[in-house]
């Protein structure tokens, strides 16, 4: 601001010319950005702006949080009372699930402990919101209502009911953006559930697709494969399903298969999307997560910290092992 | 009307963050560099290369693109508006629309390029109809406020 005002003074005329003004800002823009893209450190700055930016931010998605608060509060008793019979019925029915599920996470546990194997710490998890904001319209990104101040970090994954939406690029104190992984330069390690192959899945730019470039025409892979995250990455966590395969292209010319597949979240339809906490994140001393609304936040994970640091490779590597042993 | 520079400015983030629907979001005009243009091109020009470097730093923490990406584009376009201002502000409709459309493909070129050093992936065909639909709503702008703004004085 004041920069080419004061050197003025000392170093006479000329310098305060609109195109000096405008090489040195230039100058200032582009080493900006080469700061920016090569390391981390402008995070202060872009705290600083987010607050320039969360009105606008809170402004635009006003409507349609007004909108979803009108809906609910107008709803008809018939149909209240109709979702809330759904919700009850698949309540139970998850509940049944889950019953089944820890018992099966118990006799997991313990042959872990057989194999002398470290074990899986459970993941913790609170409900975000996504912000009604458009971003750049050629990037898949979007904005959460939850920030560094509810203990999010850049890296977290994001996950829906359905299976993985995403990691959180930005960290704002009080908002976050987040990638998806149809993102254009997005890609998750992925393992097929069927004979755990282990490959990459890289997104397309479209909403429904996302592509396995790097398997060979020879590659075990059929349509309807399952993919999960393999927690190789160690951005995901392990085990939460990714996408199922669509189309398997072989061509005879080519070394490479053609292969896309289709998230299994619902990308384009979530308005809430879940924070997780894996591994060593998950452990105690960070925020809790104290949203009331969170549906599951998991037992407090207590395993000792000197387990968990290798977590990510042990529980990807010996997920393979399991799937493979698998008929 | 002190205040209608700055609140200006604000509308047009709120715009830029306004989603829109499938349909037309490929349409969304630049919406803060129109509005950069057209208050450089007013009688004392109500912003400069620092604030148009601010808020295209602001620009670029909303729509999350690298740092400086459109305060670089912005410092630009106003370098250039504030140059040719007065022959700009004397051109008639035609020409000062051709030369608005060149400052906003300028910009998006600067984007585009950048994104493409910084190897992110972008769709070549998405870029251009903002620049289309920038244009046609300078021409509203320019024809319904300005005519009246110059035609003031001279009745005087």
């Amino acid at each position: 601001m004041s920069a080419p005002g004061t050197a003025s003074n000392g170093l006479g005329l000329g310098i305060r010319s609109l195109g000096f003004r405008a090489l040195l800002l230039t100058v200032a823009a582009c080493s900006l950005m080469v700061i920016d893209h090569r390391t981390a450190r402008l995070e202060s700055v872009r705290v600083a702006l987010s607050f320039v930016v969360y009105p606008v931010q809170m402004f635009v998605d006003a409507p349609p949080r007004a909108w979803r608060w009108a809906k609910t509060t107008f709803a008809e008793r018939q149909e209240l009372l109709a979702e809330n019979e759904r919700l009850r019925r698949e309540q139970l029915h998850a509940s049944a699930k889950l019953l089944r599920l820890e018992a099966l996470e118990a006799e997991n546990r313990r042959l872990r402990e057989l194999l002398d194997s470290t074990a899986r710490i459970s993941d913790r998890v609170l409900v975000a919101e996504i912000l009604a904001v458009d971003m750049d319209p050629y990037r898949q990104r979007f904005n959460v209502n939850r920030g560094a101040l509810d203990g999010a970090y850049v890296g977290q994954a994001l996950l829906d009911a359905n299976g993985i939406v995403g990691q959180l690029v930005n960290v704002a104190p009080m908002t976050s953006e987040a990638v998806l992984i149809t993102d254009a330069d997005h890609a998750v390690p992925v393992i097929v559930t069927r004979n755990g192959l282990r490959t990459i899945a890289v997104g397309t730019g479209d909403h429904g697709r996302l592509r396995l470039p790097y398997l060979t025409n020879s590659s075990d892979i059929e349509v309807g494969d399952l993919l999960l995250s393999s927690g190789l990455g160690g951005v995901f966590p392990a085990g939460y399903p990714v996408g199922r395969v669509i189309e398997v292209r072989r061509r005879p010319g080519q070394s490479f298969a053609d292969v896309i597949a289709e998230p299994a979240a619902a990308l384009d339809r979530d308005r809430e999307v879940l924070l997780v906490w894996t591994g060593d994140k998950a452990l105690p001393g960070l925020p809790e997560a104290h949203d009331t609304d969170a549906p599951a936040v998991d037992e407090p994970a207590s395993a000792p910290a000197v387990e968990t640091t290798t977590d990510i490779h042990s529980s990807g590597s010996t997920h393979v092992a399991d799937a493979r042993g698998a008929p | 009307m002190r205040f209608a520079p700055i609140l200006s400015v604000i509308a047009a983030f709120l715009l830029a963050a306004l989603p829109l629907p499938d349909s037309i979001v490929a349409f969304k005009p630049d919406w803060v560099a129109l509005t950069l243009i057209y208050w450089t091109l007013t009688a004392p020009p109500a912003f400069g290369l620092v604030s148009a470097f601010f808020i295209g730093l602001a620009l670029d923490t909303l729509s999350g693109s690298l740092l400086g990406q459109h305060a670089l584009g912005f410092v630009l376009i106003v370098y250039i508006c504030g140059k040719f201002r007065l022959r700009l502000r004397a051109f008639p409709v035609v020409q000062s629309t051709l030369i608005v459309a060149a400052l906003l493909a300028v910009n998006e070129f600067l984007l585009l390029w950048i994104d493409g050093i910084a190897g992110r992936t972008v769709p070549l065909g998405e870029r251009w109809p903002p620049i289309a639909s920038g244009t046609l709503l300078w021409i509203i702008v320019w024809s319904t406020f300005d005519r009246g703004r110059e035609h003031a004085p001279a009745r005087l």
